[in-house]
């Protein structure tokens, strides 16, 4: 399998890395090994150590930063922004749809099935249409690389994407330790994305809102592997950091807990999970939610970002029908693309699958962080057959895809730069304008060979660069 | 028939409590076999809160009480007309797609025994031939027991106990009903019981279950019957917990009792029966 070297293209530099070429060419290695350990220092120092996605393993592990950026020129860029917002309007046209008259099941375009015996459907808000009919207000798209124009989208993150922070960091430390690279070089900056965040939360603020809104982040807490994230976003906001028990519920509207006295709250940015928003509506042993939140929700008091019930849209299952949503709703061809994707349910799909194990990547349904998968081109006999018994107790759990030929972008190891795979996510914002900073996080597959990014398994991030005209 | 309804639930702590907030699905549907009159909804110290009629078609207000205070009165009065509908539920205004109700939660998640007893009606001629054979099995498999079971039993326990109440009988026949591919979803409401009859409860919970060509008919496994005008229905959901009339919460420390009182007569007839109980 060839990959597309994202710098070079044979022994030729690719124009947008000319001037990180000389850099790197004429930095000595002392310097670098010294750099290395200062960004390392940084990170600490900040305290940006939690593991990005919810991937578990240990909170204080620091996540490795690599110092080669990753550069995409203005036009690339741009042809991946089209991309990304037309994903995202269909992605909440669809959720509106869902929650309302569902005509794209009503044309039979998607089985009624998979949305509505689905765990994420809510039938508690079927019928409610959030401000600007928005759902998904911050939509995390994980896409990769395998060519100089062809991208395809791994999967959609309409619930609370997180690793925004690194976006903001891997700058921000960039900017510290290079300032002379951010003058030789035209880069599109990423540091008006908590502006815009928080416009974009404005923007969705309940018509009983009369003055300028006042939104909060609702964290479960510093236990939460992405308190660090809360609390930063939070910071550069400037708009309050609050836990369940901040907030209270007293007639119509939600109140935070002041020194000055209650303080009515119109937009809530929450990174807590649906099941545990309110304990009178979803799980009733949460402690984590807010009680009555859900009845302030329905009748308009307040906003819930991202709303209730948006995880339905980014199920592996309803995955597969994006493509055909952006046609549904918008008329429109998909400008990005679909990995191709067999669902191991479906007697076809499993058969071909199983005859074909050792090509393929194949995932658990409802897994995330990179465990329990299969890369077939990478793994021995011994393991593609332990994984085939796996697959055969529960078909039902799988889905398999082709092994992508993932780009690489050099990156600093022991010896100089090497290749290494790497992906993308940028993140949308949706409010009443669709916007997008140029940029993303970059994750890196530090070992040699490993198309696995996560970092539980020995990925790290990458300052991502979009350079202007 | 003319129903006159007074339930009454009170809430007491042995520490005062503060910022109790409830969210109540205590008004009667609309539909034809019912309508309500003179419907009237109060929490003793409460603020009023949002009210909405969300997309199962039931009404919903949520109430606050700042407190503190050491009790909580919810008193619900009201009058409410009834047809005989044969279960029916017809011209029920509501949004969900009958599919959503085909999950199961913790109560009514099914285990080999109400796998079994949904695998012992066989060639059923139709599926509403399915469901009222599927609600006669659970009549038989669980006889009424006051006191034999709890709020948090599990249809799988109740099943496997033998006994139970209306909310056991409910839940297993969604969960059997569920297994055999019919959407179904749990009802509360009240029941007015004739002094000579078998009902029970009056304030009572059964099973709705989703038939083809039909839509949502009500069957109530504890009395052998499918609701009809003795029966005001006020909400449903996925199990007892989804479509409880009243969820609150309290914030301290306080240890709660609970009283309730349900009084459902006919208001023509004159004919008064009164009952008090925990469960409801």
């Amino acid at each position: 399998m060839t990959y597309y070297n994202e710098m070079y293209e044979g022994s030729r530099v690719r124009e947008p890395y000319a001037r990180l070429s000389q850099w790197v060419e004429t930095m000595p290695a002392d310097f670098r090994q010294m750099k290395q350990a200062e960004a390392e220092a940084l990170f600490r120092r900040i305290g940006i150590t939690f593991a990005v996605y919810g991937e578990g393993g240990d909170p204080d592990r620091l996540i490795p930063f690599d110092m080669m950026p990753r550069v995409f020129e203005q036009a690339e860029w741009r042809r991946l922004e089209r991309g990304i917002k037309q994903r995202a309007r269909a992605l909440n046209a669809f959720l509106r749809d869902v929650y309302g008259r569902a005509e794209i099941v009503r044309a039979g375009r998607i089985p009624a099935r998979l949305i509505y015996q689905n765990e994420a459907y809510e039938k508690a808000v079927v019928g409610v249409v959030p401000p600007r009919g928005v759902y998904s207000h911050i939509i995390g798209i994980d896409l990769v690389r395998t060519a100089k124009d062809e991208f395809y989208v791994l999967e959609d993150n309409c619930r609370t994407p997180s690793g925004v922070s690194y976006m903001l960091e891997n700058r921000e430390i960039m900017m510290r330790m290079f300032p002379g690279l951010f003058r030789a070089n035209r880069i599109e900056p990423v540091d008006q994305y908590p502006d815009l965040l928080r416009r974009t939360l404005e923007s969705v603020a309940p018509a009983k809102c009369h003055d300028r809104p006042t939104c909060v982040i609702l964290t479960p807490g510093h236990f939460n592997s992405a308190y660090y994230e809360h609390s930063f976003l939070a910071n550069l906001m400037g708009v309050e950091l609050v836990e369940g028990a901040d907030l209270f519920v007293d007639g119509e509207f939600v109140y935070m807990r002041t020194t000055q006295g209650p303080r009515r709250v119109d937009v809530i940015y929450r990174r807590i999970d649906d099941p545990f928003l309110d304990p009178l509506c979803f799980r009733p042993d949460s402690l984590l939610g807010v009680p009555g939140l859900m009845d302030v929700y329905r009748s308009g008091g307040v906003s819930i970002c991202s709303a209730p019930g948006a995880g339905v849209a980014d199920d592996k299952a309803i995955y597969t029908f994006v493509p055909e949503m952006v046609r549904f709703y918008l008329g429109e061809e998909p400008l990005l693309q679909n990995v191709q994707t067999w669902t191991l349910w479906k007697d076809d799909d499993y058969r071909y699958v199983m005859e074909n194990l050792a090509d393929l990547v194949v995932k658990e349904v409802h897994g995330s962080g990179g465990y329990g998968m299969l890369v077939g081109p990478k793994s021995t006999k011994a393991e593609i057959e332990a994984f085939r018994a796996k697959i055969e107790t529960d078909p039902g759990n799988y889905i398999a895809q082709p092994t992508l030929a993932l780009s690489t972008c050099p990156t600093f190891v022991a010896e100089g730069l090497a290749p290494r795979h790497v992906d993308l996510r940028p993140y949308c914002l949706c409010g009443d304008r669709i916007e997008l900073v140029p940029g993303g996080l970059t994750r890196v597959a530090l070992r040699e060979g490993s198309l696995v990014v996560n970092s539980s398994q020995g990925g790290g991030v990458k300052d991502t660069w979009v350079l202007s005209e | 028939m003319k129903l006159r309804i007074f339930h009454q639930t009170v809430y007491r702590y042995d520490r005062p409590v503060r910022n109790l907030v409830q969210s109540l699905r205590l008004t009667p549907s609309v539909f034809e076999g019912q309508r309500a009159h003179d419907w009237a909804i109060d929490v003793s110290g409460g603020i009023r809160g949002p009210g909405f009629r969300d997309g199962a078609g039931d009404w919903i207000e949520g109430w606050t009480v700042r407190g503190p205070t050491e009790e909580v009165t919810v008193t619900v009065t009201g009058r409410v007309e009834t047809r005989d509908a044969a279960g029916v539920l017809r011209g029920h205004r509501e949004l969900i797609h009958p599919l959503a109700y085909g999950r199961d939660t913790a109560a009514t998640k099914p285990d080999a025994g109400l796998r079994e007893l949904a695998a012992t009606v066989t060639d059923p001629a139709d599926a509403l031939d399915l469901a009222h054979r599927l609600s006669a099995a659970v009549s038989d498999a669980i006889a009424y027991a006051p006191g034999q079971t709890e709020f948090h039993t599990t249809a799988a326990e109740a099943l496997a106990q033998g006994q139970g109440v209306c909310q056991d009988h409910a839940h297993a026949l969604a969960a059997v009903a569920r297994l055999r591919d019919l959407p179904a979803r749990y009802v509360s409401g009240y029941l007015h019981s004739r002094a000579e009859g078998e009902a029970h409860e009056a304030a009572h919970a059964w099973t709705e279950i989703h038939v083809q060509g039909l839509g949502w008919v009500g069957f109530d496994p504890a009395n052998r019957c499918c609701p009809d005008e003795r029966y005001v229905r006020l909400g449903s959901g996925l199990d007892a917990s989804d479509a409880a009339p009243i969820r609150g919460i309290a914030a301290g420390q306080g240890i709660e009792t609970l009283h309730v009182a349900v009084n459902v007569e006919e208001v023509e007839r004159f004919q008064n029966q009164s009952q008090s109980q925990t469960q409801s």
